[in-house]
This record gives structure tokens, sequence and C-alpha cells, in this order.
């Protein structure tokens, strides 16, 4: 049952998307194109997401992420966590599962926004995506505004959890290993 | 390009581990397996769903709604139809370029690629599995609000 609750949405979807095939072909079958375009360009994305994954969580020992990344870490983990947002490949829901890899290995909570926020805004393949087709000026309009927007996201985050909140986020990241 | 880069970094990192250890290469492997088939379903479901709104919502029927001309109720509506789903890079700039062809304003059009990126509604029961309610409530509202000073800044400084 839990199963089948999982895989609801896409249930739902795909049967919408034959319908939508058997009463109006063209526009369903551009849904079932695009459908298939968008799951082999993820297919492609993620299996080496998911080996470094499985090598973070096997090599690096906790230590080493806590000293890069962790307390006391100060503005070099931000900026590293900054930098592998932004280095990263694929839409925001893949970064879910890694950050929640870092978590457990003892990155901080203000790392952890910094990483998600990065990978949601300043990712370098998006920028250059970005400057072609929408031009310099609004690309680089958009890059100077959202450095200080993840930065407002991560400082108001912080402060609107408690030490407790953020023990208790810990400690559910640590059981969906 | 960068899926070379990554499958390469991947790949000969996954050799050095093999050639290092094969019992954690082998643990690695499976911890690998286990969190892909963790987002596996709700993955499934978002790229379904996604293609099925993309392809309802065509580049005319959002432009006709976030035109140049639509001032602030436009870049609500942008904002918000952004938000239904978060979507790759590959995907939004090419889709906002058609939008700007076909008459969509700039601050309309950033409002739309900012929610398009940071907001989801439909990947919110997937982050709320790994970080709960009140994280993934704020986040996307923190993120709504802000992907609109945005556009504002873009509104004065595009034309």
């Amino acid at each position: 049952m839990k199963r089948i609750k999982a895989y609801l949405l896409f249930l739902i979807s795909a049967a919408l998307i034959a319908l939508l095939f058997l009463f109006d072909r063209p526009t369903g079958t551009r849904a079932a194109v695009t459908t298939l375009t968008s799951l082999k360009e993820m297919l492609l994305i993620l299996p080496p997401v998911f080996i470094l994954l499985g090598l973070l969580d096997v090599w690096v020992p906790r230590e080493t992420m806590v000293r890069f990344m962790g307390e006391g870490s100060g503005l070099k983990g931000g900026l590293l966590a900054f930098l592998l947002g932004s280095a990263a490949a694929g839409p925001l829901y893949v970064v879910f599962p890694i950050a929640a890899a870092f978590m457990r290995k003892g990155a901080t909570f203000a790392n952890i926004l910094i990483l998600i926020g990065a990978w949601s805004t300043t990712k370098i393949p998006m920028i250059l995506f970005e400057l072609s087709s929408m031009g310099l000026r609004f690309g680089l309009t958009r890059l100077a505004l959202n450095i200080p927007v993840i930065l407002i996201i991560t400082l108001v985050m912080s402060r609107a959890f408690s030490k407790e909140e953020v023990s208790a986020l810990y400690a559910r990241v640590e059981e969906l290993d | 390009m960068q899926t070379i880069i990554f499958y390469t970094v991947a790949l000969s990192l996954l050799l050095l581990s093999l050639i290092k250890d094969r019992e954690k290469t082998r643990l690695s492997l499976i911890k690998a397996w286990k969190s892909f088939e963790n987002i596996l379903p709700s993955m499934l479901g978002m790229i379904t769903s996604i293609a099925l709104i993309l392809t309802l919502l065509s580049p005319t029927v959002i432009s006709s709604i976030i035109g140049s001309s639509s001032g602030w109720w436009g870049t609500l509506a942008a904002a918000l139809v952004g938000s239904i789903t978060l979507i790759p890079a590959f995907v939004a700039f090419p889709m906002a370029a058609m939008l700007l062809e076909s008459g969509a304003g700039y601050m309309q059009l950033s409002a739309f690629v900012s929610t398009l990126t940071m907001v989801g509604v439909i990947t919110m029961p997937l982050e709320t599995k790994f970080f709960g309610k009140k994280f993934t409530a704020l986040r996307n509202a923190l993120a709504f609000a802000l992907s609109f000073l945005v556009a504002f800044v873009i509104s004065k400084v595009v034309h």
C-alpha cells in the first residue's frame, strides 16, 4: 500500500497523459515525448550523482566533513557549500538527498541552506543557459541579486529554527538513511 | 559536456575505491542504489506531471498572461505558474526565451524563472519527507517573496 502511495502522482499523471492521448492525439503525444525526454535527461544525470553520494557515505569520515563544512568551518565552509552547489547538475529536488547525506556527516544547518540555495540559483551551467537565452543584462542582474537572496534565506531560516528544532531535523535525516 | 565530467569523476573515484577496498565499494554502491530507490517514485511522478503541465501551458497561453504590459498582476501570475513545480534549467531557459519572443515582459519572466528554479509545490512532499513541514514551507515562502524583489530590480535595470 505504501508502495502504491509513493507512485500515486506518477500513476495519476500517466493516466491523464493516456486520456489526453485518446482525446487529443497531438497534445497527448507531445506530453508523452516531453516525459520521455526529461526521463532520459534525469537518468543520464543521476547515476554519477548517486555513485558519488555512496562513495561519500563510505569513505569520507565524519571528522573530515565537520572540518570542512561543520561547526567552526566559518566562512570557508560557507564558500565551499556555495561552490559545491554551483558546480552541480540536476534540478533542485536532486539536492535534497545530497543535503541529507551532508547533514548526516555533520555539515552545519547554515551551510546546508547555502548548498540548497546555490543549487537552485547560481549553478554555473544554468547561468550559461540564462546568459545565452535571456541576454547579458538580465542574466548578470539576476546573478548579482541571487547571491544576496541565498544569504537572506539562509539567515532568516537559521534564525527561525531554534537549536532544538535543528537537532530534531538532523535526527530526522539520520532516520531516513 | 558537464555530464561527461561527472561520469569521469564518479567512475574514476569508483575505480579507485574498488582498488583500495572491495567491501567498502560494494557497500557504497548499495547505499547509492538505496538513496536512488528512495527518490525514484517521487521523481517519476514529478517528471510525468511536469511534462503534462508544460504541454498544457503552451508558450502562447503563458505569454498571454504575462505580457510586458501586464504589470504586477502579470508578475504575480508568472510567479504562481512558476511555483507549480521545480524544473531543471535546461528546460526553464529555452522556455523563458520562447516566452520572451512571444511577448512576455522582463519583470514577469524574472519572477517566472526565479520561482521555477526555487519554488515547487509539486516537489513539496519530497522536500517535506527530507526536511519536514516547517523547513519546506519557510524555504518556499521566502524564495517566493524574494522572487518579487528580484523581479522589481530587473524591471528597473532591463528594458
